[in-house]
């Protein structure tokens, strides 16, 4: 092993390779801030480039752009709650909040410090553990799968708590029942199309969040000016900006969290049906629930351990994804298949063999993972003060701006007219809905988890020959659910509970 | 800001595709076309256009290519839009797809409202099976069916009545079993498929033989025969469905060219010649090797006779599963 280490760290350490490093992470992270172009479409970008280069150089390249795109995805999350892929939507959760309270730069230094330990952990453990997980990737069957995203819709819980747990389980079903628009995968019927041809492909998640995080948080600001007393405070917050400063106790907080969440992103990751959305959903509502009354009723307004939890584990998530790509040859997502392409467009077939066959290719992935971390967290440490300045720009200039970006990035994707009205519809509802004081952060996860869950679901019950007994009869689903049961019922029957104690104590006492 | 902005707009420029314009140099065929893309960008369409545009333009067949982007209705949209435009200078890209999704009602059109070109490339299908499995063969696979066909339950990456479906149920009727009863599990994509049969959830998975020939080079799955007439230089041990014991079948998931309707014949004849001397240039071969291309040309009237029996075929195996 330590001997392939070198062969890979000689690969990624030549000075040629390096400036590829370099530039990918650069134009990853400018192409990752653009609401709509992800880690997906940067790889996709640059497979011409890196055609012309030799494998190694290549999917160095590569790599620096996947790492600089998540990145730089987290920085339009952060700064305008405008998550252009699903696995960041989590990281607006308390990013958002805590940028508003004008800590931007300190919540871009925290994403970027989580990012990088999910990123180094992932590859360590990818190191030691692919050929063994490998094997793991393969355990989980369709019914697994399900119960799984069950576990993940658990995470709303989280929102729950703020609140009114009734309005929360409302939003969850909203979205749950806008992701059975389109057609029906298991029998090919289209379901709740309107009858019109833009709505067979259902609704798409970019349009969706952009619409109502993004859209309809720039109307907010319309709808509701600021008053002059909050000009004031924001002015003085604004002075602070660019601060990185993270305070000892802060490190303290961050630190199991990181530990935590890059483990469990790494596994999450690892399996081909999962991936880096639902490990960032499962380590947000873990942490939450870890957290304790105190600390957890401050996730969703700018909890550091909230902004650090799904940053570290989508991370190590799209770390994780290279085991089933390198080990077994299977792409367990969009991107991993996009990298799949292009391995075989270079006579390279990832697959069981490949660690053999091809070590210096093999190594040089892993090693370039860390070289992508490194290098992506001192190019942009510098940077944060001046994106995070981005936020001090006056709104009549950004309000305009991050409408202008949200809706030409839905547009560049689909190059549908139609796409545009939906989501000025949707901005529409959003904004009532939050004049009504609904919170819109369950809707988008149902909306995710939902399509996901059902196609599982309808596919064990296909399998199984439409018999439910799976539920019972497999014992990891059945481990999942019960997880699943005690995350969400013990925190709500703990109060009854201890309401019935006291009510018992004192009645003893009276007799 | 200002950084975005400037990736914004470089961004942009790529993706609506600069104007390449190359050096005419005597053996230009034509001088510009304007492709049209049905689905969005990166998409399989999107690689097929950009990259046979890029191959015609640096070869210098082609004086200049712009592509154009427009999803919507499973590539309804764009299938009116060149109707209603008839712009001579469109090449509009498509694939096997057209002929179901207009079967299906998806889009009033059919292949029949355009000006067929030509097929450029292609794949067949693959009846692929776990290395460890103990079916060995299409025979044994096919006698496990017949005995009891719930017990074989065929994965895809298409959803049920897509491409991966009819290719199961093309298979085993030509077999002489009763395509309805094929169980067939759709996944959301083909990589998830292959993870679904590697899990032992599913007994069979069909694929298209390109990825499947990877995974067996792998030795990690075996392929049980493939949709083509003949058997393919790239696999030369393994089986053809037709010789397996699946008489009769032929599938090929094509992709190719379509032009307006009522194109004049100068104009058809241009485009058709420039297609096929594109296939002698280093730069095709350059563009093809990279994305894995494997070369199935059928210009002109033998791609409307192709297309007319695929439809026949599909139609009848739509009706027969009830998805008609």
């Amino acid at each position: 092993m330590l001997e392939g280490i070198l062969i890979g760290l000689g690969t990624a350490l030549n000075p040629y390779n390096l400036v590829f490093v370099v530039v990918g992470c650069f134009v990853g992270t400018f192409i990752g801030m653009l609401p709509g172009l992800g880690p997906m479409s940067a790889i996709a970008l640059m497979i011409p480039i890196a055609a012309g280069l030799d494998p190694a150089a290549g999917i160095i390249l590569m790599a620096a752009v996947y790492y600089g795109a998540i990145f730089g995805g987290s920085t339009s999350s952060i700064l305008i709650n405008a998550p252009g892929v699903a696995s960041t939507v989590a990281t607006s959760f308390d990013g958002y909040p805590m940028a508003k309270q004008g800590k931007a730069g300190k919540a871009l230094a925290i994403a970027a410090y989580s990012s990088f330990s999910g990123g180094v952990i992932g590859a360590i453990l990818l190191l030691i553990a692919a050929p063994f997980l490998a094997q793991v990737s393969l355990a989980f069957h369709s019914t697994d799968y399900f119960a799984l995203m069950v576990l993940g819709l658990t995470a709303v819980a989280a929102f729950a708590g703020q609140g009114n747990v009734l309005k929360a389980m409302l939003m969850t079903v909203v979205g749950l029942m806008l992701s059975t628009v389109g057609t029906d995968q298991t029998q090919g019927v289209q379901r709740f199309t309107l009858g019109m041809i833009d709505l067979l492909d259902g609704v798409s998640f970019l349009l969706l969040v952009m619409a109502t995080f993004a859209l309809s948080e720039a109307l907010m600001a319309i709808l509701k000016p600021k008053g002059d007393a909050d000009r004031l405070k924001e002015k003085e917050a604004s002075s602070n900006l660019g601060s990185m400063k993270i305070e000892k106790e802060e490190v303290k907080e961050m630190a199991p969290v990181i530990g935590r969440s890059s483990i469990m992103g790494f596994i999450i990751g690892v399996l081909p049906g999962a991936g880096a959305t639902i490990a960032s959903f499962l380590a947000y509502g873990t942490e939450q629930r870890l957290a304790g009354p105190e600390k957890g009723k401050l996730f969703g307004k700018g909890s550091v351990r909230g902004l650090s939890a799904p940053e570290t584990a989508n991370n190590a998530a799209a770390t994780g994804s290279f085991v089933p790509l390198l080990t077994l040859g299977i792409p367990g997502s969009g991107t991993t298949a996009i990298m799949l392409g292009a391995l075989i467009g270079y006579g390279i077939q990832p697959g069981p063999r490949l660690y053999l066959d091809q070590p210096a290719v093999f190594w040089s992935v892993i090693v370039s993972m860390w070289i992508g971390n490194i290098v992506l967290l001192v190019l942009n440490l510098p940077l944060i003060p001046y994106i995070a300045k981005i936020l001090a720009i006056p709104s009549r200039f950004l309000l305009p701006l991050i409408l202008f970006f949200s809706l030409i990035g839905v547009y560049f994707v689909s190059f549908n007219t139609f796409d545009i009205q939906l989501m000025i519809i949707f901005a529409v509802a959003a904004v009532a809905l939050r004049l009504l004081d609904f919170p819109l952060a369950p809707m988008i996860l149902g909306f995710i988890l939902g399509g996901m869950m059902e196609d599982n679901l309808r596919r064990a019950l296909l399998i199984n020959d439409n018999s439910w007994s799976f539920l019972w009869e497999r014992e990891l689903t059945l481990t999942i659910l019960a997880i699943a049961a005690l995350t969400l019922f013990v925190p709500m029957l703990l109060p009854l509970y201890q309401r019935w104690r006291k009510n018992a104590d004192r009645a003893g006492e009276g007799g | 800001m200002f950084k975005k902005l400037t990736a914004a707009v470089a961004a942009s420029s790529l993706m609506l595709g600069a104007a390449s314009v190359a050096l005419a140099d005597g053996h230009k065929v034509v001088d510009e076309i304007k492709f049209l893309i049905p689905g969005g960008a990166g998409g399989g369409w999107d690689g097929t256009a950009r990259g046979t545009g890029e191959a015609l333009t640096k070869s210098g067949l082609v004086g200049g290519a712009t592509y154009e982007n427009m999803s919507g209705g499973g590539g309804g949209k764009a299938i009116a839009h060149i109707i209603e435009t008839k712009d001579q200078d469109t090449l509009m890209v498509n694939s096997t797809p057209i002929v179901i999704r207009s079967l299906q009602g998806v889009f009033p059109q059919s292949f029949r409202d355009l000006t067929p070109i030509a097929g450029t490339i292609g794949d067949y299908g693959a009846m692929v099976v776990h290395k460890g499995s103990d079916i060995g063969d299409m025979q044994t696979l096919l006698a496990n069916y017949a005995s009891d066909p719930s017990s074989i339950a065929i994965g895809g990456g298409s959803v049920a009545g897509g491409m991966d479906h009819l290719i199961a149920a093309l298979v085993m009727k030509n077999a002489g079993a009763n395509p309805i009863e094929v169980k067939y599990i759709p996944y959301d994509a083909g990589g998830k498929a292959m993870a679904g049969l590697l899990s032992g959830e599913i007994a069979a998975l069909t694929t298209g033989f390109g990825e499947a020939i990877e995974l067996a080079r792998q030795g990690e799955v075996n392929i049980l025969c493939v949709t083509s007439t003949e058997r393919l230089s790239a696999a030369p041990d393994t089986p053809t469905c037709d010789e397996a014991g699946s008489p009769g079948t032929s599938f090929v998931n094509w992709r190719g060219f379509f032009a307006a309707p009522g194109l004049d014949d100068a104009k058809k004849a241009q485009f058709v010649e420039a297609l096929e001397k594109m296939y002698d240039t280093p730069e095709w071969a350059a563009v093809r090797d990279r994305m894995g291309w494997v070369e199935i040309y059928n210009p002109g009237d033998d791609f409307v006779k192709f297309l007319e029996g695929q439809e026949e075929e599909i139609g009848a195996l739509m009706r027969e599963l009830g998805f008609l």
